[in-house]
């Protein structure tokens, strides 16, 4: 979704003259295009990302449109008070991309796993917060979402060449794509993992289990009526997220079917232990954290007869 | 510089607030004039005015941060009555304030109120429930462009506005006042780094520079000396000016090339709880509110300044 994004904020700055690129010194081979471009509308900040946020807002309040671009943990948490008191409080249209959701950063470690930005960014009632499933649903929420007047917060992926089956490029602010529709369970999940949940339910049909997939870009606004419908109709929902449990797509999921009564059972897969000290691809934290599709899998028959029993 | 709409608000607020030197402020206003080196702003007792509303209104509210506020009080005095320029709080080529110690907001309300951004009505509300003056600003209010409250965060907000204001080929400023012990800040070096290498000539900050902050003394907390030299080190032009002389403020400010080359500071030499004998360089008096003797033998000491 890098050069997705590079392309997409390329051509939107070709029509809008206050759109600007700042980057904390990430995005090499990715950002060119941009800066190639528009040598004077974009600033590499540095390796100093508070800097870069507080600068973003004194833009933004000029009349700019400033994309803030950096690894997920380092957009986000490096810079979470700047954004609280920046962007937020004085609302102002300031776009925060963080790159490589999850376990993206693979054998990079720890430090540069994106599992909590969702969960932060969600609580700040002021902004708007985007974690699209694949490149074609980032284009789609870039042009939907980027000349909105309040801060967005974009959770981007590094993958610019896998898609979701079924989801076609599809995004809508508060609403959630459903890209499967089944009776047994739903799935709903968040980010790229999306792929691993479409692959789990392709596997269960053959088991002859019948399930709802719904993808959840836009975190907020939450897509409440939707998430009411789809838990409406199934006995149990599984959230899968490749970010800690708590906060995230299993939070929000909870909340809806807490808050609105709803007779459903929630099972949250995603991230429950500190990944540290053991280091992976990204396909073996997949794993390790009960992520992978053949995971899924297991999950689901296991809840699915721990409910019937 | 002063907008003659504002006048007749600003005379009324004055004649509440302080009779003689008020009206002489007000007159001066009123004749729409610039405040400049000869019609100063100590002279005209705006600086005092400036510490009565700050006593006045942080015993009535019963708050502390009463010593910063003093602190800065020449220095705002002279940031609004010779340097900014505010036609409207509204207008885009407005010059940019940033109060980056945000605790002394105090002092900055007084100056607008003042300056009549908003009435006596509004001024008095300060600290109160449901109030837009709390202790640190909030850019809701007209007058103040950014919030603050934590400190490392006014001066690169105030970078992003003075590169705003090159890239749109704007002349306006962007003036941010920190504290010393806001040096203490990583943040702030960083943003020093960027508007050295960007050469953010039309940015300007100026450091309280009393020694002081919460809990002691900034020598003896992180010692921050040499400050002048740790700015300079970083690439700034840094000028050392006494923080309680308005006019030899202005006056550096006056000289100053906002239009290309390194960005600006003035270290601004000041005393914690200025003007109040008992407060001066006391640590107490960050947090500490007044008692009912304190209040009045600190109003009696303004009045002896000016």
């Amino acid at each position: 979704v890098r050069r997705t994004f590079a392309k997409v904020l390329t051509d939107l700055a070709e029509r809008d003259a206050r759109i600007i690129l700042l980057t904390g010194d990430l995005g090499y081979t990715v950002l060119e295009p941009f800066c190639e471009r528009f040598p004077s509308r974009f600033f590499n900040m540095g390796v100093a990302e508070q800097n870069m946020l507080g600068a973003a807002t004194g833009l933004a309040e000029a009349g700019f449109i400033p994309f803030v671009y950096s690894i997920v943990t380092f957009a986000s948490l490096r810079s979470y008070e700047f954004i609280r008191n920046g962007p937020i409080f004085h609302q102002l249209p300031v776009r925060i991309v963080g790159v490589g959701a999850g376990f993206e950063y693979g054998n990079a470690g720890p430090s540069h796993y994106g599992l909590e930005d969702l969960g932060l960014m969600r609580i700040q009632p002021g902004i708007t917060v985007i974690a699209p499933a694949d490149y074609e649903q980032a284009n789609a929420a870039l042009q939907a979402t980027w000349d909105s007047p309040r801060p967005v917060y974009y959770r981007l992926s590094k993958d610019d060449s896998t898609t979701v089956a079924g989801l076609n490029g599809k995004f809508e602010l508060g609403r959630a794509q459903l890209i499967r529709e089944g009776s047994d369970l739903a799935m709903i999940a968040v980010g790229p993992i999306a792929g691993e949940v479409a692959a789990a339910a392709e596997i269960l049909a053959t088991r002859g289990v019948s399930c709802t997939v719904a993808v959840v870009a836009s975190f907020n606004p939450a897509p409440t009526d939707d998430l009411i419908r789809i838990l409406s109709t199934v006995p149990l929902a599984i959230t899968v997220e490749a970010h800690y449990v708590d906060g995230g797509i299993g939070s929000l999921v909870s909340e809806v079917v807490a808050e609105h009564g709803l007779r459903c059972r929630v099972v949250r897969c995603g991230v429950r232990t500190m990944p540290v000290g053991v280091c992976g691809s990204q396909d073996y934290q997949h794993r390790r954290h009960g992520l992978s599709s053949a995971a899924l899998v297991e999950t689901a028959l296991s809840e699915l007869q721990s409910i019937r029993r | 510089m002063f907008q003659s709409r504002r006048s007749n608000t600003l005379w009324n607020n004055c004649r509440t607030l302080d009779k003689d030197s008020g009206v002489r402020l007000a007159i001066l206003f009123k004749n729409n004039a610039r405040l400049n080196e000869e019609t100063l702003t100590e002279e005209f007792g705006f600086s005092s005015q400036i510490r009565r509303i700050i006593l006045e209104q942080s015993k009535r509210a019963n708050v502390g941060h009463i010593g910063s506020n003093l602190s800065v009080a020449d220095i705002i005095a002279a940031l609004y009555g010779s340097i900014l320029n505010i036609s409207s709080p509204h207008d885009p080529e407005r010059d940019r304030f940033i109060l980056s110690k945000g605790h002394a907001a105090l002092s900055l309300y007084a100056a607008l109120f003042l300056r009549g951004f908003f009435p006596k009505e509004v001024l008095d509300t300060f600290c109160e429930d449901g109030s837009a003056l709390g202790v640190h600003p909030e850019h809701g209010l007209d007058g103040i462009d950014f919030s603050t409250g934590s400190l490392g965060h006014g001066l690169a907000i105030g970078a992003g506005a003075a590169l705003a204001a090159r890239l749109q080929r704007s002349a306006r400023r962007v003036f941010v006042l920190v504290s010393d012990a806001e040096c203490n800040e990583g943040s702030l070096w960083e943003t020093l780094m960027f508007a050295a290498h960007h050469r953010l000539a039309n940015l300007i900050a100026i450091v309280d520079l009393n020694g002081q902050q919460a809990f002691g003394y900034t020598a003896d907390v992180l010692d921050l000396s040499p400050m002048a030299g740790r700015w300079r080190a970083f690439g700034w032009d840094v000028h050392e000016v006494n923080g309680h002389d308005p006019e030899e403020i202005s006056r550096a400010i006056s000289t100053l090339d906002t239009t290309s080359g390194l960005p600006h500071v003035l270290i601004a030499r000041t005393v914690f709880g200025k003007g109040v004998s008992f407060m001066e360089g006391e640590i107490k008096w960050h947090y500490w509110p007044l008692s009912d003797d304190e209040y009045q033998q600190a109003l009696s000491e303004i009045a002896g300044i000016s």
